[in-house]
């Protein structure tokens, strides 16, 4: 299997009034080419930090302070993969929501009130894909010029090409730049001398700076009447965006266009959330508990369209949920975290079949069951302060069988089995 | 359960309608209808459970037991004997205006929803709640030793001598300390919280404790624990329990009955057993089988419902689950189906329940 993101050993800190909350420990998960991923534990345990730091989002006062984030994307990269902690704002801007996309946790809250869903379904292809939309327009110009007809409307026809044509190639010419940049951002990536290091901090700013600026352009989009021209992009959009919620199920979604978040059902908004994520065909899917304040009913109808998108539109799906249920039934390898730290990796039959660590097993048996009779297990204490949180394993206050070393050393993570890793003192074993 | 036990609640025909106004003057224009004519009864010693999706009514029927909304219509006897309860709705069907009037003093003792404040005030002391967010629940500027006396204080059943120790003793049973006493809500977990929002339920000895949603902002492993103790406290203080949830998992953990929810009207109401091997509505089926099993090998067919919850201020005509039933026929459309008996300690208001 080829990898698609990895993380090694990834630091995230949180530096707050009452002092560093150290989210994340250390955290190493691999998400391969083609397979739904699973990040399950409770609130508090870094699932969320995880994936903000691979898209860099971690809101402030958190910051990465150590680690890697390899990015495996096109095929000249997948040798040793890029770096992203390293690279520039700007080529982040230009991943997120086209190569990896996320759905947050709730829905009602991540869409903007005072937007429609047009304009926030449409801003991902008007960001990422307009050299695509551009040459599109262009094309049904040609066509329409082709055609006799009145001679001012022609004028108007033949003064959009002009303005089209003349941003597609500031559009190219940028792209071209930028491109450029990557390349040799990517060559000089281990290089650690002096004069490499000056220069690779100097293209990252170069890139920021970088832009397709075109003062033309940006003179008639201003101008009251003239930026009408720019609707012609629009209708496409929007005949985009009509495709693309038709295929995930919403009802009517000529009128939907129209609407505002707060007139659709916590479903259908959950839907448009993923319309968003979906809208560049990312390589990447990474849903943050999206259906955490749904009904069952309504859960079930996403996860499903999930299933269905993971299988005809989206490669890899990176799942985060709490619910092990879900787990079950959505993902195929799972890493189990807590406090920070990843205890167990492994394919979810595994996981449900032969669970090695303390916490996993005390997860699943706290879990009520269809079947359950007996009196639940319960695992003991409550989720510790990530300001000051145990030494050594994270697990030990509360884990049945600590042992003396337990809250000495961090356990390595140790491969117990062929895809099968886990990170306890119980089990010996060389690191991987 | 036994049969003959009697009932610590006994709902009849309740109605709860929120009023929709518009227009220039805030005319009445519409009702919402969040409880529609409900029938239930909750027997004593037993925990029953409530499912429903969001928006149901299952926390407004709830509320409207302890009173905290009042009910449009109907009546909820509490801790009365059957065969009174009989007579006064015999009294209140009959056709004679003097037998109805009778019917309606008897009431003005019996009915929670017609008796006085000031019985109502003693009437507190039965009737608990544990609600959903104990973040929310429990005021943070008050201390914990003082959240769990005012019941107490309130109601006047403790000396204040003996306040503290009996506020201890209440702390111990839900496994908290005398030093948790001089702490602020906000030095607590979200667990530990739940916890004191019990200690405050219990602390005016109730017979009925209303549980909503009391696990759903909890973790999985805290859950556990605060089920674990809710059913010791059931049978060491020998409760009643209304558990209001929408997590089937859970209330199949922790009740003995459960009644099923949809848009304002029980559609299932059966053992718990009973419910999840022979489920007879087809939107119980659909619930169950939507629940994420938490087993890879599981080959359970998924029913998936189409659409949303319809609005309960407009809902279908006939059986309110017809638009989404992938079994509706003719008569779905046009008439409302009965709660009716389908075999032993199980009702199900459904027309084809007999060929499904």
């Amino acid at each position: 299997m080829e990898k698609l993101i990895e993380t090694e050993d990834l630091y995230t800190n949180f530096f707050t009034f009452e002092g560093v909350v150290r989210a994340l420990n250390g955290v190493s998960v691999v998400v391969n080419q083609g397979e739904t991923y699973g990040l399950v534990g409770e609130s508090g345990c870094g699932k969320s930090v995880t994936v903000r730091s691979m898209m860099r989002i971690v809101q402030e006062p958190g910051k990465i302070v150590g680690g890697k984030i390899l990015l495996f994307l096109s095929s000249e990269d997948r040798q040793k993969g890029i770096d992203i902690i390293k690279r520039s704002e700007a080529f982040m801007e230009s991943i997120r929501g086209d190569d990896i996309s996320m759905i947050f946790q709730e829905a009602s809250t991540s869409l903007n009130p005072v937007l429609s869903i047009r304009d926030q379904v449409g801003e991902s292809f008007l960001l990422h894909r307009r050299g695509e939309l551009l040459e599109e327009t262009l094309k049904q110009l040609a066509d329409e010029l082709k055609s006799n007809g009145f001679p001012l409307a022609m004028a108007w026809k033949g003064f959009q090409r002009w303005l089209f044509r003349r941003e597609l190639e500031s559009l190219r010419r940028y792209e071209k730049h930028v491109k450029e940049i990557d390349r040799e951002l990517y060559e000089l990536e281990e290089k650690t001398d002096p004069r490499s290091t000056r220069r690779k901090s100097s293209l990252n700013a170069r890139r920021d700076r970088l832009s397709e600026h075109d003062f033309l352009v940006s003179a008639v989009k201003k101008s009251p009447f003239l930026e009408r021209y720019y609707k012609k992009i629009h209708k496409i959009v929007e005949n985009k965006i009509i495709e693309l919620l038709k295929s995930l199920g919403v009802p009517n979604p000529a009128n939907v266009l129209k609407s505002y978040p707060h007139e659709l059902s916590g479903g259908m908004q959950q839907r448009i959330v993923i319309a968003i994520a979906l809208a560049c065909n990312p390589t990447l899917l990474i849903a943050d508990e999206p259906t955490s304040n749904l009904d069952v009913t309504i859960q079930a109808q996403i996860i499903e369209l999930i299933k269905m998108l993971k299988e005809n539109i989206i490669t890899s799906v990176l799942f985060i949920t709490h619910d092990l249920g879900l787990v079950a039934e959505v993902c195929e390898r799972v890493t189990v975290m807590y406090a920070g730290d990843t205890c167990e990796t492994t394919s979810v039959k595994e996981l449900f079949k032969n669970p090695l660590h303390p916490y996993t097993k005390g997860l699943l048996s706290s879990v009520p069951r269809i079947e359950q009779v007996e009196k639940l297990h319960t695992i003991p204490g409550t989720v510790p302060n990530l300001i000051n949180p145990p030494a050594g394993c994270r697990f030990h206050p509360r884990c049945p069988s600590a042992m003396k070393i337990c809250a000495e050393r961090k356990p390595p993570m140790v491969e117990y089995k062929e895809g099968h890793t886990v990170s306890c003192h119980l089990y010996p074993g060389e690191e991987v | 359960m036994n049969e003959n036990g009697h009932n610590v609640v006994d709902i009849r025909s309740l109605k709860k309608y929120y009023p929709v106004r518009g227009g220039v003057f805030k005319r009445h224009i519409a009702d919402l209808k969040a409880v529609d004519d409900i029938d239930l009864s909750i027997r004593k010693g037993e925990c029953l459970g409530l499912v429903g999706e969001s928006g149901c009514g299952k926390t407004t029927l709830g509320k409207t037991i302890l009173r905290l909304h009042e009910a449009t219509d109907g009546r909820i006897y509490f801790d009365q004997p059957k065969d009174k309860i009989e007579e006064v709705e015999r009294l209140l069907a009959s056709q004679r205006p003097e037998e109805i009037a009778r019917g309606k003093t008897l009431l003005g003792i019996m009915d929670i929803t017609r008796v006085s404040r000031k019985r109502l005030l003693a009437l507190r002391k039965k009737l608990q709640i544990v609600f959903q967010d104990p973040s929310n629940s429990l005021n943070p500027r008050m201390l914990v030793k003082n959240i769990v006396a005012e019941p107490l204080v309130t109601q006047k059943l403790v000396e204040s001598r003996e306040l503290e120790d009996k506020v201890v003793s209440l702390l111990n049973t839900v496994g908290l300390a005398r030093e948790h006493l001089m702490r602020y809500p906000h030095e607590f977990s979200g667990g530990q919280r739940q916890r004191i929002a019990i200690a405050r339920a219990l602390a005016t000895n109730p017979d009925f404790v209303l549980m909503d949603e009391p696990t759903s902002a909890l973790d999985v492993s805290v859950q556990a624990q605060i089920l674990n103790l809710l059913k010791k406290l059931q049978s060491d203080f020998s409760l009643t329990y209304l558990f209001v949830t929408h997590h089937l998992l859970v209330v199949k953990y922790i009740s003995n009955r459960i009644a099923v929810m949809y848009l304002g009207k029980i559609v299932e109401l059966s053992e718990t057993e009973e419910l999840f091997t022979n489920p007879l509505h087809p939107y119980t089926k659909a619930l169950l089988s939507a629940i994420p099993v938490p087993d890879p090998d599981t080959g359970i067919e998924k029913i998936i419902l189409s659409g949303d919850v319809p609005n309960p201020i407009d809902p279908p005509s006939g059986c309110r689950f017809h638009p989404r039933c992938r079994h509706a026929r003719e008569v779905c459309r046009e008439e409302v189906p009965k709660l009716e008996s389908a075999g032993e300690a199980h009702q199900v208001s459904c027309h084809l329940w007999r060929e499904l």
